[in-house]
Protein backbone atom coordinates (compact mmCIF):
# COMPACT_ATOMS: atom_id res chain seq x y z
CA UNK A 1 0.00 0.00 0.00
CA UNK A 2 2.90 2.34 0.76
CA UNK A 3 4.00 2.34 -2.90
CA UNK A 4 0.80 4.03 -3.97
CA UNK A 5 0.09 7.73 -4.38
CA UNK A 6 -2.69 9.70 -2.66
CA UNK A 7 -4.78 9.43 -5.79
CA UNK A 8 -4.35 5.63 -5.93
CA UNK A 9 -4.92 5.12 -2.19
CA UNK A 10 -8.00 7.32 -2.28
CA UNK A 11 -9.46 5.18 -5.07
CA UNK A 12 -8.68 2.02 -3.02
CA UNK A 13 -10.36 3.45 0.07
CA UNK A 14 -13.49 4.44 -1.81
CA UNK A 15 -13.67 1.06 -3.58
CA UNK A 16 -13.49 -0.66 -0.17
CA UNK A 17 -10.24 -2.53 -1.02
CA UNK A 18 -8.87 -1.50 2.38
CA UNK A 19 -9.93 0.81 5.18
CA UNK A 20 -8.23 3.93 6.48
CA UNK A 21 -7.63 2.10 9.77
CA UNK A 22 -5.76 -0.65 7.88
CA UNK A 23 -3.82 1.92 5.91
CA UNK A 24 -2.93 3.86 9.06
CA UNK A 25 -1.79 0.67 10.82
CA UNK A 26 0.34 -0.17 7.80
CA UNK A 27 2.17 3.16 7.93
CA UNK A 28 2.48 3.12 11.74
CA UNK A 29 4.13 -0.30 11.45
CA UNK A 30 6.52 1.03 8.82
CA UNK A 31 7.37 3.93 11.13
CA UNK A 32 8.07 1.50 13.95
CA UNK A 33 10.27 -0.67 11.74
CA UNK A 34 12.15 1.94 9.71
CA UNK A 35 12.13 5.29 11.49
CA UNK A 36 15.09 4.34 13.71
CA UNK A 37 17.36 4.51 10.63
CA UNK A 38 16.24 8.02 9.70
CA UNK A 39 15.31 10.12 12.76
CA UNK A 40 12.76 11.84 10.55
CA UNK A 41 10.05 12.22 13.20
CA UNK A 42 9.90 14.14 16.48
CA UNK A 43 6.50 12.85 17.62
CA UNK A 44 4.33 9.94 16.51
CA UNK A 45 0.62 10.08 17.44
CA UNK A 46 -0.78 6.55 16.87
CA UNK A 47 -3.90 6.92 19.04
CA UNK A 48 -5.20 10.13 17.52
CA UNK A 49 -4.24 8.81 14.06
CA UNK A 50 -6.33 5.67 14.50
CA UNK A 51 -9.26 7.70 15.85
CA UNK A 52 -9.08 9.99 12.82
CA UNK A 53 -8.85 6.94 10.55
CA UNK A 54 -11.98 5.41 12.12
CA UNK A 55 -13.87 8.64 11.62
CA UNK A 56 -12.66 8.79 8.01
CA UNK A 57 -13.84 5.21 7.40
CA UNK A 58 -17.32 6.22 8.61
CA UNK A 59 -17.28 9.21 6.25
CA UNK A 60 -16.17 7.07 3.30
CA UNK A 61 -18.90 4.51 4.06
CA UNK A 62 -21.50 7.25 3.98
CA UNK A 63 -20.30 8.32 0.55
CA UNK A 64 -17.76 11.06 1.28
CA UNK A 65 -15.37 11.16 -1.70
CA UNK A 66 -13.02 13.94 -0.58
CA UNK A 67 -9.61 13.04 -2.05
CA UNK A 68 -7.67 13.26 1.25
CA UNK A 69 -10.29 11.43 3.34
CA UNK A 70 -8.47 8.73 5.33
CA UNK A 71 -5.01 9.45 3.83
CA UNK A 72 -2.08 9.22 6.33
CA UNK A 73 0.22 12.26 6.28
CA UNK A 74 2.82 13.97 8.47
CA UNK A 75 3.02 17.56 9.65
CA UNK A 76 6.32 19.39 9.76
CA UNK A 77 6.85 20.22 13.44
CA UNK A 78 6.58 23.95 12.67
CA UNK A 79 2.77 23.74 12.38
CA UNK A 80 0.89 24.15 15.63
CA UNK A 81 -1.16 21.06 16.47
CA UNK A 82 -3.55 21.38 19.38
CA UNK A 83 -2.69 19.12 22.30
CA UNK A 84 0.45 17.80 20.58
CA UNK A 85 4.04 18.90 21.13
CA UNK A 86 5.07 21.50 18.53
CA UNK A 87 8.84 21.84 18.95
CA UNK A 88 9.97 23.59 15.75
CA UNK A 89 13.10 21.43 16.16
CA UNK A 90 14.20 23.51 19.14
CA UNK A 91 14.96 22.96 22.79
CA UNK A 92 13.16 26.29 23.27
CA UNK A 93 9.84 24.58 22.46
CA UNK A 94 10.65 21.05 23.63
CA UNK A 95 7.91 21.40 26.28
CA UNK A 96 5.45 23.35 24.11
CA UNK A 97 2.07 21.65 23.76
CA UNK A 98 0.24 23.93 21.37
CA UNK A 99 -3.10 25.25 22.67
CA UNK A 100 -4.39 25.76 19.11
CA UNK A 101 -4.18 24.45 15.54
CA UNK A 102 -2.48 26.15 12.61
CA UNK A 103 -4.86 26.94 9.74
CA UNK A 104 -2.98 24.38 7.60
CA UNK A 105 -3.45 21.73 10.32
CA UNK A 106 -7.14 22.59 10.64
CA UNK A 107 -7.79 22.51 6.89
CA UNK A 108 -6.04 19.18 6.34
CA UNK A 109 -7.94 17.65 9.27
CA UNK A 110 -11.22 18.98 7.87
CA UNK A 111 -10.32 17.40 4.53
CA UNK A 112 -10.07 14.06 6.33
CA UNK A 113 -6.27 13.59 6.27
CA UNK A 114 -4.96 11.38 9.10
CA UNK A 115 -1.93 12.89 10.85
CA UNK A 116 0.58 10.22 11.93
CA UNK A 117 2.78 12.71 13.76
CA UNK A 118 5.27 15.54 13.49
CA UNK A 119 8.34 15.59 11.26
CA UNK A 120 11.84 16.59 12.34
CA UNK A 121 13.28 19.81 10.91
CA UNK A 122 16.15 22.25 11.23
CA UNK A 123 15.77 24.36 14.37
CA UNK A 124 13.21 27.10 13.62
CA UNK A 125 13.61 26.11 9.94
CA UNK A 126 17.12 27.57 9.85
CA UNK A 127 19.33 25.16 7.97
CA UNK A 128 19.84 23.37 4.66
CA UNK A 129 20.79 19.91 5.91
CA UNK A 130 18.50 19.15 8.86
CA UNK A 131 21.55 19.00 11.12
CA UNK A 132 20.58 21.97 13.34
CA UNK A 133 17.61 20.16 14.96
CA UNK A 134 17.67 19.79 18.76
CA UNK A 135 16.51 16.21 18.10
CA UNK A 136 19.54 15.32 16.03
CA UNK A 137 20.17 15.11 12.30
CA UNK A 138 17.79 13.40 9.87
CA UNK A 139 19.35 10.90 7.47
CA UNK A 140 18.71 10.58 3.78
CA UNK A 141 16.99 7.25 2.96
CA UNK A 142 18.95 7.02 -0.33
CA UNK A 143 22.21 6.95 1.65
CA UNK A 144 22.00 7.24 5.42
CA UNK A 145 25.51 8.74 5.61
CA UNK A 146 24.15 11.77 3.75
CA UNK A 147 21.87 14.68 4.67
CA UNK A 148 18.25 14.85 3.47
CA UNK A 149 18.48 18.63 2.95
CA UNK A 150 16.57 21.12 5.02
CA UNK A 151 14.85 22.64 6.66
CA UNK A 152 11.91 20.29 5.85
CA UNK A 153 14.33 17.33 5.93
CA UNK A 154 12.19 15.13 8.18
CA UNK A 155 9.17 15.56 5.91
CA UNK A 156 11.25 14.80 2.80
CA UNK A 157 13.03 11.74 4.24
CA UNK A 158 9.80 10.29 5.65
CA UNK A 159 7.90 10.67 2.39
CA UNK A 160 10.84 9.28 0.36
CA UNK A 161 10.98 6.26 2.72
CA UNK A 162 7.20 5.82 2.48
CA UNK A 163 6.59 6.39 6.20
CA UNK A 164 3.63 8.51 5.07
CA UNK A 165 2.07 9.24 1.71
CA UNK A 166 2.66 12.98 1.96
CA UNK A 167 3.82 15.66 4.37
CA UNK A 168 3.61 19.38 4.87
CA UNK A 169 6.69 21.57 4.62
CA UNK A 170 7.62 25.23 4.76
CA UNK A 171 9.97 27.13 2.49
CA UNK A 172 11.71 30.39 3.43
CA UNK A 173 14.78 30.06 1.19
CA UNK A 174 14.35 26.62 -0.37
CA UNK A 175 13.27 24.50 2.59
CA UNK A 176 10.64 22.51 0.64
CA UNK A 177 12.32 22.32 -2.77
CA UNK A 178 15.90 21.59 -1.68
CA UNK A 179 15.10 18.58 0.57
CA UNK A 180 12.53 17.36 -2.00
CA UNK A 181 15.34 17.39 -4.59
CA UNK A 182 17.87 15.63 -2.34
CA UNK A 183 15.34 12.95 -1.29
CA UNK A 184 13.78 12.35 -4.71
CA UNK A 185 10.25 13.59 -4.07
CA UNK A 186 8.01 16.35 -5.40
CA UNK A 187 7.85 19.56 -3.35
CA UNK A 188 5.87 22.72 -4.09
CA UNK A 189 6.46 26.16 -2.60
CA UNK A 190 3.39 28.23 -3.46
CA UNK A 191 3.25 31.99 -4.07
CA UNK A 192 3.84 34.05 -0.93
CA UNK A 193 0.45 34.50 0.75
CA UNK A 194 -1.23 31.57 -1.04
CA UNK A 195 -1.26 29.30 2.04
CA UNK A 196 -2.06 30.75 5.47
CA UNK A 197 0.85 31.32 7.84
CA UNK A 198 -1.43 31.34 10.91
CA UNK A 199 -0.08 28.89 13.48
CA UNK A 200 3.04 28.24 11.44
CA UNK A 201 5.89 29.28 13.70
CA UNK A 202 7.40 32.38 12.08
CA UNK A 203 11.00 32.58 10.88
CA UNK A 204 11.05 35.35 8.22
CA UNK A 205 7.52 36.63 7.75
CA UNK A 206 7.96 38.23 4.32
CA UNK A 207 9.39 34.96 2.92
CA UNK A 208 7.78 32.02 4.78
CA UNK A 209 5.33 29.89 2.83
CA UNK A 210 3.86 26.42 3.43
CA UNK A 211 3.40 23.75 0.80
CA UNK A 212 3.00 20.03 0.09
CA UNK A 213 5.74 17.37 -0.15
CA UNK A 214 4.53 14.32 -2.06
CA UNK A 215 5.44 11.59 -4.54
CA UNK A 216 3.85 13.20 -7.55
CA UNK A 217 2.61 16.51 -8.88
CA UNK A 218 -0.90 15.07 -8.90
CA UNK A 219 -0.62 14.40 -5.15
CA UNK A 220 0.80 17.87 -4.61
CA UNK A 221 -2.27 19.27 -6.38
CA UNK A 222 -4.58 17.27 -4.09
CA UNK A 223 -2.75 18.45 -0.96
CA UNK A 224 -2.49 22.06 -2.12
CA UNK A 225 -6.19 22.20 -2.90
CA UNK A 226 -6.94 21.42 0.75
CA UNK A 227 -4.28 23.80 2.13
CA UNK A 228 -4.90 27.03 0.18
CA UNK A 229 -7.35 29.84 0.53
CA UNK A 230 -7.82 33.21 2.13
CA UNK A 231 -7.46 33.27 5.91
CA UNK A 232 -8.49 36.37 7.87
CA UNK A 233 -6.21 35.18 10.70
CA UNK A 234 -3.12 35.79 8.54
CA UNK A 235 -2.64 39.49 7.78
CA UNK A 236 -0.67 38.70 4.60
CA UNK A 237 -2.98 35.97 3.30
CA UNK A 238 -3.75 36.55 -0.38
CA UNK A 239 -7.41 37.06 -1.20
CA UNK A 240 -7.14 35.53 -4.67
CA UNK A 241 -9.49 33.03 -6.35
CA UNK A 242 -8.47 29.37 -5.93
CA UNK A 243 -8.45 27.39 -9.19
CA UNK A 244 -9.10 23.66 -9.52
CA UNK A 245 -5.53 22.34 -9.48
CA UNK A 246 -6.54 18.88 -10.73
CA UNK A 247 -8.58 20.07 -13.72
CA UNK A 248 -5.58 21.50 -15.59
CA UNK A 249 -3.01 18.76 -14.78
CA UNK A 250 -3.21 17.15 -18.21
CA UNK A 251 -3.26 20.35 -20.29
CA UNK A 252 -1.05 20.25 -23.36
CA UNK A 253 2.41 21.84 -23.19
CA UNK A 254 2.43 22.60 -26.91
CA UNK A 255 3.98 26.04 -27.33
CA UNK A 256 4.92 26.39 -23.63
CA UNK A 257 7.81 28.87 -23.41
CA UNK A 258 10.52 27.61 -21.04
CA UNK A 259 13.33 29.95 -19.99
CA UNK A 260 16.68 28.58 -18.82
CA UNK A 261 18.54 31.23 -16.82
CA UNK A 262 22.18 31.09 -17.88
CA UNK A 263 23.15 32.06 -14.30
CA UNK A 264 21.65 28.75 -13.04
CA UNK A 265 23.89 26.64 -15.28
CA UNK A 266 27.23 28.29 -14.57
CA UNK A 267 30.13 27.73 -12.24
CA UNK A 268 29.40 25.68 -9.12
CA UNK A 269 26.86 23.39 -10.78
CA UNK A 270 27.93 19.73 -10.76
CA UNK A 271 28.19 18.73 -14.48
CA UNK A 272 26.38 15.43 -13.82
CA UNK A 273 23.46 17.30 -12.20
CA UNK A 274 23.46 19.66 -15.16
CA UNK A 275 23.27 16.71 -17.62
CA UNK A 276 20.38 15.20 -15.71
CA UNK A 277 18.46 18.50 -15.76
CA UNK A 278 19.24 18.95 -19.48
CA UNK A 279 17.84 15.51 -20.28
CA UNK A 280 14.61 16.39 -18.45
CA UNK A 281 14.36 19.59 -20.48
CA UNK A 282 14.72 17.47 -23.62
CA UNK A 283 11.53 15.66 -22.58
CA UNK A 284 9.77 19.04 -22.54
CA UNK A 285 11.05 19.79 -26.04
CA UNK A 286 9.48 16.54 -27.18
CA UNK A 287 6.22 17.56 -25.51
CA UNK A 288 6.14 20.62 -27.75
CA UNK A 289 7.68 23.24 -25.50
CA UNK A 290 9.89 26.00 -26.81
CA UNK A 291 13.11 26.35 -24.82
CA UNK A 292 15.17 29.55 -24.73
CA UNK A 293 18.04 30.97 -22.74
CA UNK A 294 17.22 33.88 -20.47
CA UNK A 295 19.17 35.96 -17.97
CA UNK A 296 18.45 36.79 -14.34
CA UNK A 297 21.37 39.21 -14.03
CA UNK A 298 21.07 39.86 -10.30
CA UNK A 299 21.19 36.17 -9.28
CA UNK A 300 24.52 36.75 -7.52
CA UNK A 301 22.82 39.16 -5.11
CA UNK A 302 20.20 36.67 -3.93
CA UNK A 303 22.12 34.81 -1.22
CA UNK A 304 23.66 38.00 0.28
CA UNK A 305 20.27 39.76 0.20
CA UNK A 306 18.61 36.81 1.88
CA UNK A 307 21.21 36.72 4.67
CA UNK A 308 20.24 40.26 5.63
CA UNK A 309 16.46 40.10 5.16
CA UNK A 310 15.86 36.66 6.73
CA UNK A 311 18.04 37.17 9.85
CA UNK A 312 16.57 40.66 10.37
CA UNK A 313 13.04 39.27 10.35
CA UNK A 314 14.14 36.27 12.42
CA UNK A 315 15.70 38.44 15.13
CA UNK A 316 12.41 40.30 15.43
CA UNK A 317 10.16 37.20 15.29
CA UNK A 318 12.20 35.17 17.75
CA UNK A 319 12.17 37.94 20.36
CA UNK A 320 8.85 36.42 21.49
CA UNK A 321 10.76 33.51 23.03
CA UNK A 322 11.62 35.13 26.36
CA UNK A 323 11.02 32.39 28.93
CA UNK A 324 7.95 34.14 30.37
CA UNK A 325 4.77 32.77 28.81
CA UNK A 326 5.77 29.43 27.26
CA UNK A 327 8.80 27.44 26.23
CA UNK A 328 12.19 27.02 27.84
CA UNK A 329 12.89 28.92 31.07
CA UNK A 330 16.23 28.92 32.90
CA UNK A 331 16.54 27.75 36.52
CA UNK A 332 16.55 30.35 39.34
CA UNK A 333 16.83 33.60 37.39
CA UNK A 334 18.15 36.37 39.68
CA UNK A 335 16.48 39.19 37.76
CA UNK A 336 14.38 39.73 34.62
CA UNK A 337 17.35 40.32 32.32
CA UNK A 338 18.99 37.14 33.57
CA UNK A 339 15.70 35.30 32.91
CA UNK A 340 15.62 36.53 29.29
CA UNK A 341 19.29 35.99 28.59
CA UNK A 342 19.77 32.55 30.05
CA UNK A 343 16.41 31.20 28.81
CA UNK A 344 17.31 32.29 25.27
CA UNK A 345 20.94 31.21 25.63
CA UNK A 346 19.87 27.72 26.75
CA UNK A 347 16.85 27.38 24.45
CA UNK A 348 18.44 28.28 21.10
CA UNK A 349 21.10 26.30 19.24
CA UNK A 350 24.17 27.81 17.51
CA UNK A 351 22.68 28.42 14.04
CA UNK A 352 19.63 30.19 15.45
CA UNK A 353 21.92 32.29 17.65
CA UNK A 354 24.05 33.25 14.65
CA UNK A 355 21.03 34.39 12.69
CA UNK A 356 19.51 36.30 15.59
CA UNK A 357 22.83 38.10 16.05
CA UNK A 358 23.26 38.91 12.34
CA UNK A 359 19.71 40.28 12.29
CA UNK A 360 20.18 42.24 15.50
CA UNK A 361 23.37 43.74 14.12
CA UNK A 362 21.86 44.58 10.71
CA UNK A 363 18.94 46.38 12.37
CA UNK A 364 20.98 48.19 15.02
CA UNK A 365 21.37 51.97 15.07
CA UNK A 366 23.89 53.17 12.50
CA UNK A 367 23.82 49.99 10.40
CA UNK A 368 20.20 49.87 9.23
CA UNK A 369 20.76 51.76 5.97
CA UNK A 370 23.91 49.87 5.02
CA UNK A 371 22.36 46.45 5.54
CA UNK A 372 18.59 46.22 5.79
CA UNK A 373 17.60 49.13 3.56
CA UNK A 374 20.25 48.14 1.00
CA UNK A 375 19.01 44.54 1.01
CA UNK A 376 15.41 45.66 0.51
CA UNK A 377 16.58 47.52 -2.59
CA UNK A 378 18.59 44.60 -3.99
CA UNK A 379 15.54 42.45 -3.28
CA UNK A 380 13.66 44.72 -5.65
CA UNK A 381 16.31 44.23 -8.35
CA UNK A 382 16.05 40.44 -7.98
CA UNK A 383 12.26 40.60 -8.18
CA UNK A 384 12.45 42.79 -11.31
CA UNK A 385 14.67 40.16 -13.00
CA UNK A 386 11.81 37.68 -12.74
CA UNK A 387 9.22 40.24 -13.80
CA UNK A 388 11.21 40.89 -16.98
CA UNK A 389 11.75 37.18 -17.60
CA UNK A 390 8.05 36.37 -17.35
CA UNK A 391 7.33 38.82 -20.16
CA UNK A 392 9.17 36.40 -22.46
CA UNK A 393 8.55 32.95 -20.96
CA UNK A 394 5.80 31.02 -19.16
CA UNK A 395 8.01 29.08 -16.75
CA UNK A 396 11.67 29.09 -15.73
CA UNK A 397 13.57 25.82 -15.34
CA UNK A 398 16.89 24.84 -13.83
CA UNK A 399 18.47 22.64 -11.19
CA UNK A 400 17.01 22.83 -7.66
CA UNK A 401 20.44 22.34 -6.08
CA UNK A 402 24.01 22.57 -7.38
CA UNK A 403 24.91 19.03 -6.20
CA UNK A 404 23.28 15.83 -4.95
CA UNK A 405 23.02 15.18 -1.18
CA UNK A 406 26.28 15.80 0.68
CA UNK A 407 27.66 13.88 3.65
CA UNK A 408 26.43 14.38 7.22
CA UNK A 409 28.73 16.82 9.02
CA UNK A 410 30.47 17.86 5.79
CA UNK A 411 29.37 21.51 5.79
CA UNK A 412 28.55 22.10 9.46
CA UNK A 413 31.81 23.90 10.24
CA UNK A 414 31.27 26.68 7.75
CA UNK A 415 27.89 28.44 7.72
CA UNK A 416 28.65 30.35 4.51
CA UNK A 417 29.34 27.14 2.50
CA UNK A 418 26.09 25.74 3.86
CA UNK A 419 24.18 28.89 2.81
CA UNK A 420 25.35 28.53 -0.79
CA UNK A 421 23.32 25.32 -1.13
CA UNK A 422 20.23 27.42 -1.60
CA UNK A 423 21.71 29.47 -4.41
CA UNK A 424 19.01 28.44 -6.95
CA UNK A 425 16.03 28.50 -4.62
CA UNK A 426 16.47 31.68 -2.54
CA UNK A 427 15.66 34.26 -5.25
CA UNK A 428 12.19 32.75 -5.67
CA UNK A 429 11.39 33.45 -2.02
CA UNK A 430 12.73 36.99 -2.22
CA UNK A 431 10.45 37.63 -5.21
CA UNK A 432 7.53 35.73 -3.60
CA UNK A 433 7.11 33.43 -6.62
CA UNK A 434 5.97 29.79 -6.63
CA UNK A 435 8.43 26.99 -7.41
CA UNK A 436 8.31 23.21 -7.59
CA UNK A 437 11.04 20.57 -7.49
CA UNK A 438 10.52 17.16 -9.06
CA UNK A 439 12.82 14.15 -9.36
CA UNK A 440 14.73 13.63 -12.63
CA UNK A 441 17.45 11.07 -13.51
CA UNK A 442 19.61 10.32 -10.45
CA UNK A 443 23.39 10.69 -10.36
CA UNK A 444 25.34 7.80 -8.79
CA UNK A 445 22.15 6.53 -7.18
CA UNK A 446 21.34 9.89 -5.57
CA UNK A 447 18.26 11.93 -6.48
CA UNK A 448 18.40 15.12 -8.55
CA UNK A 449 15.69 17.79 -8.64
CA UNK A 450 14.44 19.86 -11.56
CA UNK A 451 13.14 23.21 -10.37
CA UNK A 452 10.31 24.95 -12.20
CA UNK A 453 9.52 28.54 -11.25
CA UNK A 454 6.25 30.16 -12.26
CA UNK A 455 4.67 33.58 -12.21
CA UNK A 456 2.63 34.80 -9.22
CA UNK A 457 -0.29 32.45 -8.41
CA UNK A 458 0.64 30.14 -11.31
CA UNK A 459 0.62 27.00 -9.12
CA UNK A 460 -1.83 25.28 -11.49
CA UNK A 461 0.58 25.84 -14.38
CA UNK A 462 3.56 24.50 -12.37
CA UNK A 463 1.60 21.39 -11.36
CA UNK A 464 0.49 20.87 -14.97
CA UNK A 465 4.07 21.20 -16.28
CA UNK A 466 5.41 18.85 -13.58
CA UNK A 467 2.61 16.30 -14.07
CA UNK A 468 3.16 16.09 -17.82
CA UNK A 469 6.80 15.18 -17.17
CA UNK A 470 5.76 12.55 -14.64
CA UNK A 471 3.43 11.00 -17.22
CA UNK A 472 6.53 10.44 -19.37
CA UNK A 473 8.95 9.31 -16.64
CA UNK A 474 9.16 6.94 -13.69
CA UNK A 475 11.71 8.82 -11.56
CA UNK A 476 9.04 9.82 -9.04
CA UNK A 477 8.21 6.14 -8.51
CA UNK A 478 11.77 5.12 -7.57
CA UNK A 479 12.23 3.91 -4.02
CA UNK A 480 15.34 3.89 -1.85
CA UNK A 481 16.79 0.40 -1.24
CA UNK A 482 15.98 -0.97 2.20
CA UNK A 483 12.66 0.89 2.44
CA UNK A 484 10.59 -1.38 0.14
CA UNK B 1 33.22 44.04 8.18
CA UNK B 2 34.93 42.08 10.87
CA UNK B 3 33.50 41.63 14.35
CA UNK B 4 35.61 41.05 17.44
CA UNK B 5 34.95 39.56 20.86
CA UNK B 6 33.46 42.74 22.34
CA UNK B 7 31.24 43.37 19.28
CA UNK B 8 29.71 39.93 19.72
CA UNK B 9 29.16 40.56 23.43
CA UNK B 10 27.41 43.84 22.59
CA UNK B 11 25.18 42.23 19.93
CA UNK B 12 24.33 39.30 22.23
CA UNK B 13 23.31 41.80 24.91
CA UNK B 14 21.07 43.66 22.43
CA UNK B 15 19.48 40.30 21.56
CA UNK B 16 19.17 39.45 25.30
CA UNK B 17 20.94 36.16 24.71
CA UNK B 18 23.56 34.64 27.01
CA UNK B 19 26.54 33.13 25.17
CA UNK B 20 29.05 30.70 26.53
CA UNK B 21 32.25 32.76 27.03
CA UNK B 22 34.32 30.01 25.39
CA UNK B 23 32.25 30.23 22.17
CA UNK B 24 32.32 33.99 21.62
CA UNK B 25 35.42 33.96 19.43
CA UNK B 26 33.95 31.24 17.22
CA UNK B 27 30.78 33.35 16.84
CA UNK B 28 32.94 36.39 15.99
CA UNK B 29 34.58 34.42 13.19
CA UNK B 30 31.30 32.98 11.83
CA UNK B 31 29.45 36.29 11.98
CA UNK B 32 32.36 38.07 10.27
CA UNK B 33 32.29 35.48 7.48
CA UNK B 34 28.53 35.95 7.04
CA UNK B 35 28.98 39.73 6.91
CA UNK B 36 31.73 39.10 4.33
CA UNK B 37 29.18 37.26 2.19
CA UNK B 38 26.73 40.14 2.60
CA UNK B 39 29.34 42.70 1.51
CA UNK B 40 28.64 41.66 -2.10
CA UNK B 41 25.59 43.96 -1.89
CA UNK B 42 27.77 47.06 -1.71
CA UNK B 43 28.68 46.90 -5.41
CA UNK B 44 25.06 46.75 -6.56
CA UNK B 45 23.81 50.03 -7.95
CA UNK B 46 20.57 50.76 -6.12
CA UNK B 47 20.22 54.45 -6.98
CA UNK B 48 16.54 55.22 -7.64
CA UNK B 49 15.50 51.70 -6.53
CA UNK B 50 12.60 51.56 -4.09
CA UNK B 51 13.03 49.26 -1.07
CA UNK B 52 10.84 46.15 -1.31
CA UNK B 53 9.22 45.16 1.97
CA UNK B 54 6.58 42.77 0.70
CA UNK B 55 6.59 40.46 -2.32
CA UNK B 56 3.06 41.31 -3.41
CA UNK B 57 3.24 45.05 -2.67
CA UNK B 58 0.15 44.53 -0.60
CA UNK B 59 -1.37 47.14 1.71
CA UNK B 60 -2.13 46.18 5.30
CA UNK B 61 -5.65 44.85 5.53
CA UNK B 62 -7.92 46.39 8.16
CA UNK B 63 -10.75 44.79 10.08
CA UNK B 64 -13.50 45.88 12.44
CA UNK B 65 -12.31 46.29 16.02
CA UNK B 66 -14.45 43.47 17.37
CA UNK B 67 -13.88 40.60 19.77
CA UNK B 68 -13.68 37.47 17.62
CA UNK B 69 -12.01 35.04 20.04
CA UNK B 70 -13.34 33.63 23.27
CA UNK B 71 -11.20 33.80 26.41
CA UNK B 72 -8.31 31.33 26.15
CA UNK B 73 -6.44 32.44 29.26
CA UNK B 74 -6.55 29.10 31.03
CA UNK B 75 -5.41 27.07 28.02
CA UNK B 76 -2.67 29.54 27.24
CA UNK B 77 -1.42 29.71 30.80
CA UNK B 78 -1.50 25.95 31.28
CA UNK B 79 1.78 25.73 29.35
CA UNK B 80 3.49 28.64 31.09
CA UNK B 81 6.62 28.01 33.19
CA UNK B 82 5.26 30.06 36.13
CA UNK B 83 1.74 31.38 36.75
CA UNK B 84 -0.23 32.45 39.81
CA UNK B 85 -3.84 33.67 40.00
CA UNK B 86 -3.96 34.14 36.24
CA UNK B 87 -0.75 36.19 36.15
CA UNK B 88 2.63 35.30 34.62
CA UNK B 89 5.37 35.35 37.24
CA UNK B 90 8.82 36.84 36.63
CA UNK B 91 11.59 37.90 39.05
CA UNK B 92 10.73 41.09 40.93
CA UNK B 93 11.24 44.17 38.73
CA UNK B 94 10.27 47.02 41.08
CA UNK B 95 12.04 47.22 44.44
Amino acid sequence: MHKKTIAELGAGLRAGEFSSVELTHHFLQRIERLEGNLNSLVTVTPESALMAAEAADQQIKSGNADPLMGIPILQKDIFCTRGVKTSCGSRMLDNFISPYDATVTERLMQAGAVSLGKANMDEFAMGSSNETSYYGPVKNPWDTARVPGGSSGGSAAAVAARLAVAATGTDTGGSIRQPAALCGITGLKPTYGRVSRFGMIAFASSLDQAGPMTHSAEDAALMLQAMVGFDPKDSTSADEPVPDYIASLDDSLQGLRIGLPKEYFGEGLDPAVSDSVESAIEVYRQLGAEVMEISLPNTGLAVPTYYVVAPAECSSNLSRFDGVRFGCRCENPHDLEDLYKRSRGEGFGPEVKRRIMIGTYALSAGYYDAYYLKAQKTRHLISDDFRNAFEKVDVIMGPTTPTTAFGLGEKMDDPVTMYLNDIYTIATNLAGLPGISLPVAPVNGLPVGLQIIGNYFAEAKLLNVAHRFQRESEWHRQMPIGFD
Amino acid sequence: MSLDHSDVEKIAHLARMALDESQIDAYAKDLSNILGLVEALEVANTDHVEPMAHPLHMAQRLRQDQVTEKDHREENQSISPSVESGLYLVPQVIE
